[in-house]
Parts: structure tokens; C-alpha cells; sequence
């Protein structure tokens, strides 16, 4: 199993460095920095754009991979990505907006894992009755629904609640009341309730995806000779179900995880705008209307992190669940 | 007679409005073998499920089972539960798909025991590896800990019927549970499954579609057809004196190792699908030679017909002609029209030309393992000394087990190309030496049929490109291909009218006649047959049989016919060739092999195959051959064979050391005779001559 | 072919028309399929003649009708910028009736050459392509689009659907790649193999047909996903500009005054659907052509039961 998962850890650091080289790459070329800094007013000499370009590591007119080695270099030596446009360093900015963006992502990853499995596996014991139909219809439309509309209408409905009771039912911008006075708990409750739209807006996606992927391996299953073989040793069918069924049928979810990731973090980037969170996602739209490559390559190192991390993940689920791929 | 333990009173299930089965009876007693015999879809396996209430959600089932007087059917699903693996425990068909993939072998029987008894973890397990021990698997307390897929088949079948006995049940039922199996594993197999039943005491009930199998294990009989049963008799009366036609047929049409039972008279049409529905009368009526009109409008009952055999028990039969048949005891040939086969081509075999030689071919898969860089860690050793020679008009048997090369064997021919190791000759002209054009030039000549007609065809493709498909790949216009496909279809006895239809609309028997269509329509020499009819059932198998047998002679094509079923060979083949671990251990004329085996696998695995006869069966001489075949990953030193071989085990030390240390050639058994074996002891150790009709000197097998 | 058999083919045995006819009789044959056709015809009349109903323009505003509902003179009624929303939904439906369908036939086009080449082809070719799909999976797509399309705002919207496409195959590329190889092991491929058939021959008769229901299904899921990945992106500014439209950017606008003026929102809302509908129909319809077990077929399946009889 180690074996395994070495290998597939290999095989990620690879396709890491030659994704992020490739974002660097893309990224540089794509934005203009240049003509950032030649759009302020006063207009600035061309020598001080191209001092100020040079102190960023941003001049187009040193090699792109001459520039990338500077990059990598600061990365892996110093930890350092960089400063943003203004000048300032990313990995402060990075620091401060990490941990909106992965609260927000995990748990909205896990609920709609969690919610998506049971359903679907609940859709899928109940299969053509009217429960399963509902649910068929409810995570059609939700999957035809994209997210940004989906964190519209759940904001447009918060605020229509507002004006309805007069003051915030459920809160919609921020991930906190600023100047909160209280205890732990306060401070907890408070974080809970600000993520909850946000979050809902994430995880009914996957909700959506989970449960339909999860119905059909449960609809295989529950044909398999081995539910048949568990009841004619005595266990009951709902226990058969459970303990042999549902065990075997989440497996392929493991693969779904991080695939289900890679939409999560799209999505996280409207949710974020939308619900006025400061995490990655603003960052990003923010940094690419900046023209600042730096903040830019940071996001996607960071995606490429989440994204990879979540594969690995989804691969020790994998062969935690099923012996089969431990001895491959 | 004392009250049954399970007694089955017109037990009905129907899926939706498709009757699967349709009023079936059935008594079993404590301590005895019922064989349950049947087609595929005629029910025999749903009255199993039936009995245990584990229909699929769709099946309705109606009349009364009842066990010890207690009626099942209705019973609320928490009392089943408890009845089942207690009282009447299942061993299923096929042991890789009925055990759960993701939980340990041992767990899997402890848990069947801790569901019946309120035992510890460790008690559990401890008995566990009891059952385990009984049903013969080495080492039980590491095997315990094993998943089911690092399980051989025949290991996984013990450990399923070890699972079976955990709560020493009064009733097994045993549902197809060597189909999957070798023959040398399904007499291990078969051995255990009695063990198991002296041990427990348990009744047994024997489904499967053998008749050997049946012939071999049960005291008493059903026959299943169309969801009812239509004969039932105590085992020997069944085989010797059918009264039902069908059982007639089913007897005639099974192919037998020892050459006796005279011609294959396959019965006409097909076996219905299950709940496939049908008017009023006999559901065999359609293929009965001996059909009257009264036949057609009622269903007959399964009566006993007035008279009672010899030996006890009834005999019951579910036909108007009953008693015309017990009368006059007709063979199947007699009843059964039998088809013409012309002769083959006579020439001797010298004087024909040779169509496909091989000789010392290998083929080895190297392994890797490793983790960030792979690295080869050894080699597979699939085929590992491989002679073959088939000349035209002649058909080759290739016998083995599982895992023995065959199919590599196949498939390094069928490559056309450079073999790893050795030569391979095709119509005079070496592989290895062939450029592309040449080996797509010969691609024509050299033609496969598959085992499963149904994975062998493609689904989304009309029968008509199917059969067109290799003439448009020797760049036959599509317009000629297409005008040859009525006439290739009606030289396999299929209606040209059929070919605008997609495989799935044709039944099992027909789908291998498509296939055998396709192989034929590029005109070829030789016709590599990889298990032609071993998904077949066995009455629509004997129609290909002769199929085959008549398009050899018409079209003087050679056959290279591989099979693991022994019988099926001798029916079909000239001559043999016998492989064990990538090696061919014996070739000879068919009459010589199997008359006068030398080599002592051969003579094992024709002692495992069970005869469709209750006589013949019980007089046979058992052979079992212990454990399974050894890995084909490391190149073993000497003969393969020794580490299972009963000759080997009973020779003294220092001929031990020549089959340790010496690969044994193959020798003829005289000069000239066609008949060689790689074995120095070949005979059983004694020198060949003079040894007719005397039975090999084996030591009693080393069970489990 | 010898005159014997010639003769034979002549004396009424005709002979036998094929997969390609036999597929596209039943597609002609499909109730659903054919609905389906005629509401994208009518959709694309709508959206291309539509223009040239009405006086007015996507983008000029009428400064004396803001926000007002459908009338005789603007059919849909106007937004608050007072532009025409009738001239504005068929504007956008050009959009993303091209945008839809041209995504959707380029990513599953290219989903299924990667994908099936990868999986037939297996050592190194396999290697090359998967670990190209791995790559192009570790971005979310909307990132590097987001990156890329600022620069593509000069060569028009036609880019912007490469780019859509080229960021959306590779999950169906592995799915095709893990069908392929199954497939590759099943005996009708080695059957085809043994006769000599060219690879991609075999991968185009053989192995494409036994995953089209997927790739349909998949297409036809692509069509509404690329209109509605378009209406994001545009949503952040990066697709389709103002004042040009599409239906995406529509419905993203209209949706917070959905409850008060629902022509902002409704009219776009139900030519999406009516559209994305429409594809659904026409998919269905060609799996069940090509899918030779699926319900249509199963007339003729029952008259070969009765006629099965007589032979085998």
C-alpha cells in the first residue's frame, strides 16, 4: 500500500512542476503588467517602468524562463512567491486569504460528500419509488443550475428574509461579524452561521454530482452475488446493505472526490465574490484584472496544491477501502 | 416413508408477467443428494433462491416450502434471516463475485457464524479456521486473513462451502458450485462438498446443469425444464430408463469420455428463455420427436405412469409418452433423428500437408514491482515449451487446465509475427520470416471462433457486418462482401433473412454459428476454435458439435480445437496434445491418449471428469490430484509436475532426483507411434509395453 | 464471387443494407428524435431571422421605456437600460445555440480520439496522453481561461469557444480511456484484431459505437454546461462583453429582478430550456439508433424469438 501511494505521490510532484511551470509560463505572457504600470498617471518613463518591472520580476524582456527560475528559486529556497504589483509581498496576502478559502472548501468538499453518498444511496435502495424520483428531479436541476446563480438566488433570498423580519436572519456577506464581543463559543456559532450560505451554495452541487454517481454503483451492487451471499448467511437485508452494499459501492466515490474538487474550486471562486468572502477566488479575479502575475501564479499554485492534494487523497481512500489496488 | 425435512408444494415465482417457475414439487430427506438438473432458464436455479426467499426484489413467489413441517413462504424476513446459513445454509455458483471483495476470507466466515451464535471475536475465528482445515485449504490460520481475489477459484469454492457448514446446517444447497472449476479442482471440489455433508449430516441439494456431476453425486433426480419438473427418479432408473423424452435428449446430446453412447443427436431448437411465455400443452412439444396432437392442448401432470421401479422410490414423469418410453427403453438415436456427418477426408496422415507446426514455442510476461521506478522483478513463464502439429483435414485437441498456456498459445500463433522463443510454421511459411503484407495476406487463412458468442460479437453490429467484417480486411469490395453473407449464413444453418438483426435478438447456439460464419467467410486452412462450446447449453452444444464436424469434411478445413472438456475432445479431435504449465506433456492419437494415457497428469485429469452414467461413475477409479497447479513465475527446476505428481510420490529417492533435477523430453511410445509423453516414469513407472487394459499403479491421493 | 452465388443474390435474396442505414431508419423512425430536430430548426430560424423582425437594436436603449413589461411595440419588453429584450434574447441565443453545440462537438470529439487512442493503444501512447489529461486536469479551467481570454478579446467569441472545449474534455477523455480498455479485452476487438483490421479502424467500428451512448449523453450534458460556463465566465467579465449578450449573461442579469420583472429573466430562461430540451431529445434518439437493445428494437427482437425456433 505505501508502495502504492509513493508512486502515485511521484507521479504528482511531477505533474506539479510541469503545471506550474506552465501556469508561470502562460501566465506571464498572458498579462500585461507593462501596460499596468504605463496606464498610471503621471505616466511614468519607460526606464522607471522597466526598473519597477525588473525590482517585481515582471519584465517581459528578460526570458520567461530566466524569470521562472528567479521564481522557483524564491519558492523553494526562501518559501517567498513573490510580491504582488503594488509591491507588496503575495505571501502575506496568501497567508491571510488561505484559510478563508479552505474553511469555505472543506467544508463544503465533506458535506456534499456526505450528504451526496446518502443520498444516493438511499435513492438507490428506494429506486423508482417516488422518494427516489424526487431526489432524481431535485439533483437534476441543481446540477443544471451553475454556481454563481445558485449563490444568487440563496443571497437574494437572504436578503429578501431581511427585509421581511427587519434586521439579518441569516447573514450573507462576510465570514464573521466584524467586532464581535463574546466567548469562544459566540465566535464559533457566529463562523457557522456565516458559512452556512456560502457553503450551502458549494455543497448542493455536490450534493447533485455525489448522489447521482453514488445511486448508480449502489444500483450495481445491490444485484452482486455478495449482498446475496451476506442474506443467505443470515444477515438481515438492511444489514447485508449496509455492512456489505454500501461498503463496496463507495469506492468509486474515492475517484469522484477529486474530480468533484476540481469544479469545487470554480465554484469557490463565485461564492467567494458573491457572499463578499476575501479568499483565493476574489484574490484571483482581482490579481488577473490587476495584471499581476505573481498574485495570479500564486492561486494557481495553490489550486494545483489543493487539487493535487485532493487526488492523493482520493488515491489512500482508495486503497485504504479496496485490498485489490494495494497489491497492484 | 418418515416426513421430509424440506418438502416444496407447487412453488410458483413469476417477474412481473413472466412465470420462471411454474408449480414445482420437491421433497428431500435428511442425509440425501437430490440433483436438481436443468438448462439455462429453466428454473432450476430460482426454485434454490426460491426456497431460502432470496428472490430479487422483482420475483412474486406463491405456493408453500416448508422445512420440519414450518411453512417458509411468508415468513417474516427477521424469522427467514434466522433459518438461513443456520438450518439451510447456499453455496453459490460463481465464489469470486459471491464473496464481498473488500473483506478478509476468514472475517467473512466468522461473521456467518457469529450471526447464528453468540461466540467472541476470537471463538469465531478459531472456528473459522476449523472450517477452514476441514475443507482442505493449507494453512488455514494465514489463510484466514487473505482477500477473496488472492484466491484460486477452487480455493475460493471451499472456503464458500466452509462458510456454508458454519452452523452445520440441515439443508445445503449447492447451486452450480463446480461450473466455474477445472475438472481436477470440481473432483476436489465435489470431494469436499461430500466431506462437508458427513460431516454435518446435512441433506444436499445438487443444482447444476453436468449430468456427469449429477450421475456421480446424487441418489435421486429432477429434471427442470421450461420452470417445472418433468422427471424425477432415483439416480440409476433416471439414466437407464428415461421417461421423459427430454431427459432422453439431454442424455444422448452430452458428448461421453469413454467413448460409448454412439452418435450426438443434438435435440432441435432451443431451450426456452426464462418466463418467456408460451401457449397451452407441452412447453417441449415444439422440439419432441415424439410429439402427438393431444400433446398440444394440456399440459401433462407429473405422474408416476402406473409403474415403479426396481430399487424403491418413484418414478415420475411429466409426459404423455411416458409409457411408450418405459416400455420400450429406446436409445436417444433411436428416438432423436441423427444427423448425417460425412466422412472426412481418408487420406493418411502422412501423405497430407502439414498446416500448422510448432515447435519449443515460448512466451514469458516479465513482472515489475517498485515503487517511484519500476523494476523487473522476474518473468511469467505462460508458455514454456509448446509442440504442435496439425496437418490439413485434421483436428488437433489442445487439453489443459486453467492457467496452463492455452490461450497464450493461441494467441502467440494467431499474432503472426516472430515468437519469442521457438518456430511457429503456418502453411509452410515461418512467422518470423513473414513481412506485413505477407502476414495480412495469411490472416486470411488462419480464422478464430471464441468461446463466448456473445462477448465474441460486437453488440451495435448487424450479424451481416459482422460476417462481412474480415473480407472487407483482405479489402474485399463491400459490395461483394455484402452478397456473400446469405450464402455464409445458410452454410451454418442460419436463415439469410436474419441478417439486418443484431446479435442480441439470436439465442446462445446461434450466436456461435455467426460466429463460425465470420471465420468461414474469408475462405481459411485452419480454424482456431478457443472453447467453442463450453457456454453452450449442453442439447444446443451438440448441434454445433455436428456442425463443425460437417463443415471440417465438406470443406477439408484442420481444426485446432482447444477445450477443457475432456469429452468434447474425444468426440471432435484426431489427435491430442495435453498442456500443464506452459508445456505440452502429451500428444498422441485420440484413441491412444485416452485409452492408454502416459503420462500421469493425463491420466489425472481423464480420472476427474465425471461420466453421465450412475454405473460407470461409481465403478470409476478416483484420482485425485492435490492442490492446485503451482505458479507459472518462476521456472521450475526438473519436471513441473512432481510437486503434484502421484507417481512421483511413490518413487524412491534417487529416481526422485532425476525429476528434480531433469526437464523429461518428450518420447514416443515406440518409434513411430504417434503417441509421446514428457515423463521419465511415463506408464506409472513401468515400461511400456504390454500394459493394456491394467490400471496405472497410483498411491491413493493426498486429499485436499 | 462465383456465378452461382450471383445468381442466388439475384433470385430475391437481397442483400443486406447495414449498420449505418439500419441506424439512421430507426433515428427517422423515433418520435422524440425527430421533435427534437424541429425545435433546434426553429430555434436557430428564431435566433437568426429574429433580428430582422424587430426595429430594434441589442444594444441602442429606448430612453422612453425603461423596465417596461412586453408590449406591442417591445415584444419581451425592455430592461433598465431600456434596450429591447426581445432584440437582446435573440442576440444572446445566437450566442450560445452556437456556442452549446460547437463546445459541445469539439470537446466529445476530442474527449473520444484522446481518450480512445490512450485506452486502445496502451505503453507509451497511453502515457504521452494521460499524463497530458492529468495536467490540463490540475487547473480548474476557469482559471487559465481567465488568464488566457483577456488576450483573445480581439479574435472574437469563436476563440472564446476553443478555449471552452479545450478545457472541457479531459474528465470524459478518462472516462473513454477506462471504457476503452475494457472494451480492448473483450473478444469481438480481438476478433477484429485477429482479422486483420487496422487499428483505427477497429477504434472507429468498433470500439467509438460500444461507448456512444456515453459520449451522447456526455455531449448533450456539454451543451447546457458550455452555456452556462460561458454565462460564469462572462459573469466576472471574461466571455462574452457588454454590450454584447448571450443567454448566460441574460439570466445572470436578470435573476436578482426575477420576482419583480420576470421578462428580464423568464424569456431567456425557457429558450435555454427549450433548447438544452430539444439537444436531450435529439441524444436520446440517436442512442436508441445506435443501440441496438434499447426499447425501439424490441419488436423485431420478438419476432425473432418466434422464427428462433426453426433453426440453431
Amino acid at each position: 500500500m505505501t508502495g502504492y501511494l509513493a508512486r502515485r505521490l511521484g507521479y504528482y510532484v511531477v505533474l506539479l512542476t510541469a503545471a506550474v511551470f506552465l501556469a508561470y509560463a502562460l501566465t506571464s505572457t498572458a498579462l500585461g503588467p507593462r501596460a499596468y504600470f504605463e496606464a498610471k498617471q503621471p505616466r511614468p518613463s519607460a526606464a522607471a517602468v522597466d526598473r519597477q518591472l525588473t525590482a517585481l520580476n515582471l519584465n517581459d524582456r528578460t526570458p520567461v524562463v530566466e524569470r521562472f527560475g528567479t521564481w522557483a528559486n524564491g519558492v523553494l529556497l526562501h518559501a517567498d512567491l513573490g510580491r504582488t504589483i503594488h509591491g507588496t509581498a503575495v505571501n502575506d496576502e496568501f497567508g491571510r486569504r488561505i484559510w478563508v478559502s479552505m474553511r469555505l472548501l472543506l467544508v463544503g468538499s465533506v458535506l456534499g460528500m456526505l450528504l451526496g453518498v446518502a443520498a444516493g444511496a438511499w435513492s438507490a435502495v428506494r429506486q423508482y419509488r417516488l422518494s427516489d424520483r424526487a431526489l432524481t428531479v431535485i439533483s437534476f436541476v441543481l446540477l443544471s443550475t451553475p454556481v454563481f446563480l445558485l449563490a444568487l438566488l440563496l443571497k437574494n433570498g437572504a436578503i429578501a428574509a431581511k427585509n421581511a423580519a427587519g434586521h439579518d436572519v441569516i447573514p450573507f456577506t462576510g465570514y464573521e461579524t466584524p467586532n464581535l464581543s463574546g466567548g469562544l463559543g459566540t465566535h464559533l456559532a457566529d463562523w457557522g452561521l456565516h458559512l452556512l450560505l456560502p457553503t450551502l451554495s458549494l455543497a448542493l452541487g455536490g450534493l447533485a454530482t455525489y448522489s447521482r454517481y453514488q445511486r448508480s454503483t449502489m444500483l450495481d451492487v445491490l444485484g452482486a452475488d455478495y449482498l446475496r451471499t451476506a442474506q443467505a448467511k443470515g444477515l438481515t437485508r438492511g444489514r447485508a446493505l449496509i455492512k456489505h452494499g454500501l461498503r463496496t459501492a463507495i469506492i468509486p466515490m474515492t475517484t469522484m472526490f477529486a474530480y468533484a474538487f476540481l469544479g469545487l474550486f470554480t465554484g469557490a471562486a463565485f461564492t467567494e465574490t458573491i457572499f463578499g468572502w476575501h479568499g483565493m477566488g476574489e484574490w484571483f479575479i482581482q490579481a488577473v484584472n490587476e495584471q499581476d502575475v505573481n498574485s495570479v501564479v500564486a492561486v494557481n499554485l495553490f489550486a494545483a496544491v489543493v487539487v493535487l492534494a485532493a487526488g492523493f487523497l482520493a488515491d489512500a481512500l482508495h486503497a485504504a477501502l479496496d485490498p485489490r489496488v494495494r497489491t497492484a | 416413508m418418515t416426513s421430509p425435512l424440506l418438502a416444496v408444494r407447487n412453488l410458483t415465482v413469476d417477474f412481473g408477467d413472466h412465470p420462471a417457475v411454474r408449480g414445482v414439487d420437491l421433497e428431500v430427506h435428511r442425509g440425501e443428494t437430490l440433483g436438481l438438473v436443468g438448462e439455462s432458464g429453466s428454473g432450476k436455479s430460482v426454485t434454490a433462491l426460491a426456497v431460502l426467499g432470496l428472490l430479487p426484489a422483482a420475483g412474486r413467489i406463491g405456493g408453500s416450502v416448508q422445512l420440519d413441517g414450518r411453512e417458509l413462504v411468508g415468513l417474516p424476513a427477521k424469522q427467514l434471516a434466522g433459518i438461513r446459513g443456520r438450518r439451510i445454509a447456499m453455496v453459490f455458483q460463481d465464489p469470486l463475485s459471491a464473496f464481498t471483495p473488500v473483506y478478509r476470507i476468514g472475517d467473512q466466515i466468522a461473521e456467518a457464524v457469529r450471526v447464528h451464535q453468540p461466540v467472541s471475536r476470537d471463538a469465531a475465528r478459531r472456528r473459522a479456521a476449523d472450517l477452514l482445515d476441514l475443507v482442505g485449504i493449507p494453512d488455514p490460520k494465514r489463510a484466514l486473513d487473505a482477500y477473496p481475489h488472492e484466491f484460486s477459484g477452487g480455493m475460493r469454492q471451499r472456503a464458500m462451502i466452509a462458510m456454508a457448514v458454519a452452523n452445520d446446517p440441515d439443508i445445503l444447497l449447492a447451486d452450480e458450485p463446480t461450473t466455474a472449476l477445472d475438472v481436477t479442482i470440481q473432483a476436489q471440489v465435489l470431494d469436499v462438498l461430500r466431506t462437508a455433508q458427513r460431516e454435518t449430516g446435512a441433506a444436499l441439494v445438487l443444482v447444476s446443469h453436468d449430468l456427469g456431476v449429477i450421475a456421480g453425486s446424487a441418489d435421486r433426480v429432477a429434471v427442470m425444464y421450461a420452470g417445472r419438473i418433468v422427471e424425477t427418479a432415483p439416480v440409476d432408473e433416471l439414466f437407464t430408463a428415461p421417461r421423459h423424452p427430454y431427459t432422453l435428449g439431454l442424455i444422448g446430446a452430452v458428448p461421453r469420455l469413454d467413448g460409448r453412447g454412439g452418435p450426438l443427436v443434438p435435440i432441435p431448437g432451443r431451450p426456452p428463455a426464462a418466463g418467456e411465455l408460451r401457449g397451452p400443452g407441452c412447453p417441449f412439444a415444439d422440439r419432441c420427436p415424439l410429439v402427438e396432437d393431444r400433446c398440444r392442448t394440456a399440459e401433462p401432470p407429473l405422474t408416476g405412469g402406473g409403474t415403479h421401479p426396481a430399487g424403491g422410490g418413484t418414478h415420475l414423469a411429466a409426459c404423455l409418452r411416458a409409457d411408450h418410453l418405459a416400455a420400450t427403453r429406446p436409445a436417444p438415436a433411436e428416438v432423436y433423428p441423427v444427423p448425417e456427418v460425412p466422412a472426412a477426408d481418408a487420406a493418411p496422415r502422412e501423405e497430407r500437408e502439414p498446416v500448422l507446426a510448432v515447435s519449443g514455442l515460448t512466451r514469458s510476461f516479465p513482472r515489475y514491482r517498485g515503487t517511484l521506478l519500476r523494476r523487473r522483478i522476474g518473468e511469467t513463464f505462460a508458455v514454456d515449451g509448446v509442440d504442435l502439429d496439425i496437418r490439413r483435414g485434421e483436428t488437433l485437441g489442445l487439453v489443459g487446465e486453467s492457467g496452463s498456456g492455452k490461450s497464450t498459445t493461441l494467441y502467440e500463433i494467431l499474432k503472426l509475427a516472430a515468437p519469442q522463443g521457438g518456430r511457429i510454421e503456418l502453411l509452410g511459411q515461418d512467422t518470423a520470416a513473414l513481412d506485413r503484407a505477407a502476414a495480412h495476406r495469411l490472416r486470411a487463412r488462419v480464422q478464430i471462433v471464441f468461446q463466448d458468442p456473445a462477448a465474441s460479437l460486437d453488440p451495435r453490429m448487424p450479424v451481416g457486418d459482422v460476417i462481412a467484417e474480415p473480407l472487407l480486411a483482405q479489402r474485399v469490395p463491400a459490395a461483394d462482401a455484402r452478397r456473400r453473407i446469405p450464402e455464409l449464413l445458410r452454410q451454418v444453418g442460419l436463415d439469410p433473412a436474419h441478417a439486418d438483426r443484431y446479435p442480441h435478438e439470436f439465442s446462445g447456439g446461434q450466436r456461435q454459428r455467426i460466429s463460425i460464419a465470420r471465420a468461414l467467410a474469408v475462405r481459411p486452412d485452419l480454424l482456431v476454435l478457443d472453447e467453442p462450446v463450453s457456454a453452450l447449453d449442453v442439447s444446443v452444444q451438440a448441434g454445433v458439435l455436428n456442425l463443425l464436424q460437417q463443415l471440417k469434411a465438406e470443406l477439408g478445413l484442420a481444426y485446432l480445437f482447444v477445450s477443457h472438456d475432456l469429452s468434447v475432445v474425444r468426440h471432435l479431435a484426431d489427435r491430442v496434445a495435453v498442456m500443464y504449465l506452459g508445456r505440452t506433456v502429451e500428444t498422441g492419437t485420440v484413441e491412444r491418449v485416452f485409452a492408454e494415457p502416459r503420462h500421469p497428469y493425463t491420466r489425472a485429469l481423464l480420472a476427474a471428469v465425471p461420466l453421465p452414467d450412475p454405473a460407470a461413475e461409481r465403478a470409476r477409479p478416483r484420482l485425485l490430484l492435490a492442490g492446485d497447479p503451482p505458479s507459472p513465475a518462476e521456472r521450475h527446476l526438473g519436471c513441473p509436475f512432481r510437486s503434484r505428481c502421484p507417481v512421483h510420490a511413490a518413487l524412491a529417492p534417487e529416481q526422485r532426483t532425476r525429476c528434480a533435477t531433469e526437464l523429461p523430453p518428450a518420447t514416443p511410445a515406440a518409434p513411430g507411434v504417434d503417441h509421446t509423453a514428457a515423463c521419465h516414469f511415463p506408464d506409472g513407472g513401468r515400461p511400456p509395453l504390454g500394459h493394456a487394459g491394467t490400471d496405472p499403479a497410483c498411491p491413493p491421493p493426498r486429499r485436499g | 464471387m462465383s456465378a452461382e452465388t450471383m445468381e442466388q443474390t439475384v433470385a430475391g435474396e437481397r442483400a443486406p443494407v447495414g449498420r449505418v442505414r439500419l441506424a439512421a431508419g430507426r433515428l427517422a423512425g423515433s418520435r422524440g428524435a425527430l421533435t427534437g430536430v424541429v425545435v433546434l430548426a426553429l430555434l436557430f430560424l428564431l435566433a437568426f431571422v429574429g433580428p430582422y423582425l424587430t426595429p430594434w437594436d441589442y444594444a441602442t436603449p429606448d430612453y422612453t421605456a425603461l423596465r417596461q413589461p412586453p408590449s406591442g411595440q417591445h415584444w419581451f419588453g425592455t430592461n433598465g437600460l431600456g434596450q429591447d429584450v426581445f432584440a437582446q434574447t435573440v442576440r444572446g441565443l445566437q450566442k450560445s445555440l452556437v456556442i452549446g453545440l460547437l463546445v459541445a462537438v469539439l470537446s466529445t470529439g476530442l474527449a473520444s480520439l484522446v481518450g480512445a487512442c490512450a485506452g486502445y493503444f496502451g505503453g507509451w501512447t497511453d502515457r504521452v496522453l494521460t499524463f497530458l489529461v492529468d495536467l490540463m486536469l490540475i487547473f480548474p479551467a476557469f482559471l487559465v481561461i481567465a488568464v488566457i481570454s483577456p488576450r483573445l478579446r480581439g479574435s472574437g467569441w469563436i476563440a472564446f469557444v476553443v478555449l471552452l472545449a479545450v478545457f472541457n474534455w479531459m474528465i470524459t477523455a478518462r472516462v473513454i480511456r477506462s471504457m476503452t480498455r475494457s472494451l480492448r479485452e473483450r473478444e469481438f476487438v480481438a476478433a477484429a484484431r485477429f482479422m486483420g483490421v487496422a487499428p483505427f479502424r477497429i477504434i472507429w467500428r468498433h470500439i467509438l459505437p460500444n461507448v456512444s451512448s456515453f459520449l451522447i449523453i456526455d455531449a448533450t450534458i456539454t451543451v447546457g454546461g458550455a452555456v452556462m460556463s460561458e454565462a460564469a465566465l462572462s459573469y466576472f467579465g471574461f466571455g462574452v462583453r457588454p454590450p454584447d449578450v448571450s443567454l448566460g449573461t441574460l439570466l445572470a442579469a436578470g435573476a436578482g429582478d426575477a420576482p419583480v420583472f420576470p421578462w428580464l429573466f423568464y424569456f431567456a430562461a425557457g429558450l435555454l430550456v427549450l433548447f438544452v430540451l430539444a439537444v436531450n431529445l435529439v441524444g436520446d434518439g440517436l442512442r436508441d439508433a445506435l443501440d441496438p437493445t434499447a426499447a425501439p428494437g424490441r419488436r423485431a427482437r420478438k419476432t425473432a424469438n418466434s422464427s428462433r425456433r426453426s433453426t440453431s
